[in-house]
């Protein structure tokens, strides 16, 4: 690790703006930032930006308790092949990260990965919504993020309870997944058009509106703070601009899928294609962009969720839900947003470094390129193309919606702590 | 035509040619010895992880009457309660040399998954609440020898659970395929949540309508719709349902004599469908259960067939 090397020929892009830049690194910490530098071992960024190390705040690494799916070690390399240096592992393992105990040995596990390895914690006993979870012991175990992922905290007030107790943990934040598990039982896409086509119980989009609004009122009320994890309606995305207008303490995040894909997708019947919440219509997925341009979405976070081929190949009202993010993430976006001439990427950088960052707590990353910064950084190069194929992703699973699709804008190299944990293109460990 | 997976998937030309082959198929039903030779050697086999048995006997007997060897998969004897996978199950039946596979499923799409994995030609005998295309061709078939051969303009009025019915999603697009006008009847929450698209109207008030209908076509009301436990209740009696949306006997007296009553079965006497009107000199039902022979023969023949593209 203690090694001196200098990523040569790329433009440097974060908050301050884009300028031809070499970026000299030592041991784990960025020492120059100029023109012309040099050094023993050179990594080649020509015709490449250099951005800050990507941060997901929401990824399934299914470690504990589904190995077969995923692993914090597979995971992590495919979010380091993904342009990521930080990523935030979601509690719903089995066990769940209920305790500090379980919570230390998933941050132990992530200790020697590709990628730093966080960990949310569950806000209730079980994921079960009712009981909460020790969140100040595991506040003191480094978790900052609470959430029950993969379930909504329905009940009212224990919803509100969870808000009020982490407010005496600096840096804690609740993170919901909005959706009313009354209103979306059974159901298996998004209700409307398609789904009654297709004759598949359908899970409406007021679904998520009805717990945005309950959520927001509760964070207005207790002053504590609520991030809304993968937002995908239009009206919740108002919602939210109007309470962070009013100053209420929310924050949100939007997938990549629900960036680009409808729901018209489901016609194929290939469970590729479900997911929580599920792919919404034109209409939700314009309001999810709009938001994200305006910053309404503060986050492109993946919602990465492996799933073994056994357990996806079957008909879609059988097959799990979720799909797999952090290989194909950047580039969807840059293929859908950037390429398009919607966003530059300093804005980019925002929504997939320093935003995540901040909701996170992470001191380490999401920060400019200068002298004396932590050395996580990811080498892109925006114009290259490149067809997603399944079998080459480095997560143990193939669940991704975008096979044999062609995306724009490929991970170089990836420097975790000064390490070159991706040349190339290629994994280093 | 490889599968017959749903309605949505034929254009109008293909839709006339099934029912015209099926009109010669219902002559050969009609013989005293009526089998004919087409499909010898081929074999179809039934895989059905739902209970059925109209359609299931429908199928296997219109395949014994083309000659085809018959093979039958249904749950409860299979390896699926052994935990294997719809996909191995279908890779195994296919590895036992079959032609065709009748699938039915209670998850919608699962056919069009089969179709997929296997070689053999796939005909959906009913996925989930969507599509159930040879109950369709039934139907428009029935309706075409009563009012046909064109039945364009013919209203036909669809009564009961819209939202769940697959019976339903294939007849509107049959039927207005066909150029007749449909008109679903439904308390709301029996409707799809949505009806962009469809070429259709809805009303929620079966007596508004009646009057204007040539066709009655009642469907079957689930008794786990009923009542207010869990989330599977639609509506709050089977009473007032009765009362709003049945073709009771006084409802079935008010109708012009030319008019039609239909009902795919089975049917739930007393509820969508007063025996009065089930029993009535206007009701298809048994019709529709003879026809369903002749259909199904087209399909597998026009599958399998000379009438197809092998």
């Amino acid at each position: 690790m203690s090694q001196e090397f200098v990523i040569r020929g790329g433009r440097v892009v974060d908050a301050e703006g884009e300028r031809t830049a070499d970026v000299l690194i030592r041991n784990d910490v960025v020492v120059e930032v100029g023109v012309g530098l040099a050094a023993p071992v050179e990594l080649d960024g020509s015709g490449c930006l250099v951005l800050p190390g990507l941060v997901d705040l929401h990824a399934h690494l299914r470690e504990p308790g589904h190995e077969e799916a995923e692993t914090i070690e597979t995971g992590a390399r495919a979010a380091a092949l993904g342009g990521y240096t930080a990523l935030v592992a979601m509690p719903n393992t089995e066990p769940p990260v209920d305790s500090a105990a379980i919570a230390g040995h998933v941050l132990g596990l992530g200790r020697e990965a590709p990628c730093d390895v966080h960990t949310a914690g569950a806000i209730t006993v079980g994921r079960h919504g009712e009981t909460l979870a020790p969140l100040g012991e595991m506040w003191e175990a480094g978790v900052r993020v609470f959430t029950d992922d993969g379930n909504c905290v329905a009940d009212s007030r224990v919803m509100r309870r969870a808000i009020e107790y982490a407010l005496a943990l600096p840096g804690a934040v609740v993170a919901q997944h909005c959706e009313d598990p009354a209103l979306v039982e059974g159901g298996h896409m998004h209700e409307g058009a398609w789904s009654s086509r297709l004759g598949v119980p359908g899970r409406p989009g007021f679904a998520e509106d009805v717990i945005v609004a309950r959520d927001i009122a509760l964070a207005r009320a207790t002053g504590g703070r609520v991030h809304f994890l993968h937002i995908s309606t239009a009206a919740a995305v108002e919602m939210v601009r109007q309470a962070k207008a009013e100053g209420v303490r929310v924050t949100a995040e939007a997938t990549p899928h629900h960036l680009a894909l409808t729901d018209e997708m489901c016609a194929t019947w290939d469970p590729a294609f479900k997911v929580n919440p599920p792919l919404r219509p034109e209409t939700d997925v314009d309001g999810v962009r709009r938001g994200l341009l305006d910053g309404t979405v503060d986050a492109v976070a993946t919602d990465h969720a492996p799933h073994p081929p056994e357990e996806k190949d079957q008909p879609f009202a059988e097959a799990p839900p979720g799909m797999l993010g952090l290989e194909t993430a950047l580039a969807v976006v840059i293929t859908e947003l950037v390429a398009t001439g919607l966003m530059d990427m300093e804005t980019v950088v925002r929504r997939f470094s320093f935003a995540p960052a901040a909701i996170a707590g992470l001191s380490r990353h999401g920060r400019p390129i200068r002298a004396g910064e932590p050395a996580n950084l990811c080498v892109v190069d925006v114009d290259a193309t490149w067809e997603v194929d399944p079998v080459g992703l480095a997560s143990r699973a193939r669940n991704t919606p975008w096979a044999g699709r062609k995306l724009t804008g490929r991970v170089r190299h990836t420097i975790l702590e000064g390490e070159p944990v991706v040349v190339d293109g290629e994994a280093r460990r | 035509m490889k599968h017959l997976l749903g309605i949505a998937d034929l254009d109008r030309t293909e839709l006339d040619g099934l029912l015209d082959t099926a009109s010669h198929f219902l002559e050969v039903t009609q013989r005293e010895i009526a089998k004919v030779p087409a499909l010898r050697g081929r074999t179809v086999a039934s895989v059905f992880y739902e209970d059925s048995t109209r359609t299931r006997l429908s199928f296997e007997g219109a395949a014994k009457r083309l000659s085809a060897d018959t093979l039958t998969f249904s749950m409860s004897t299979s390896s699926v309660s052994k935990g294997e996978s719809l996909r191995d199950t279908a890779k195994t039946i296919e590895a036992m040399g079959v032609d065709a596979m009748v699938v039915r499923h209670s998850s919608a799409g699962a056919p069009h998954r089969v179709a997929n994995w296997v070689e053999a030609s796939v005909i959906n005998a009913g996925d989930g609440g969507h599509e159930h295309p040879t109950q369709a061709l039934v139907d428009a078939f029935t309706l075409r020898n009563h009012r046909g051969p064109s039945i364009d303009g013919v209203h036909v009025g669809i009564v009961g659970d819209i939202r769940h019915s697959r019976v339903a999603r294939s007849n509107v697009l049959a039927l207005t395929m066909l150029g007749a006008r449909v008109t679903l009847i439904a308390p709301p929450t029996l409707l799809p949540p949505s009806l962009d698209g469809w070429p259709v109207s809805a009303v929620s008030n079966l007596d508004d309508v009646l009057g204007d209908l040539d066709v009655v076509y009642l469907l079957r009301i689930q008794r786990e719709r009923v009542g207010g436990r869990g989330p599977g209740e639609l509506f709050p009696t089977l009473r007032e349902y009765t009362a709003r949306f049945g073709l009771t006997a006084e409802r079935a007296a008010r109708l012009r004599p030319d008019v039609l009553v239909m009902h795919p079965g089975p049917m739930n006497r007393g509820v969508e469908i007063a025996h009065e009107a089930a029993d009535g000199p206007a009701s298809l039902v048994t019709e529709q259960v003879a026809n369903g022979v002749a259909v199904r023969m087209a399909v597998l023949y026009r599958l399998l067939g000379a009438g197809g593209e092998e």
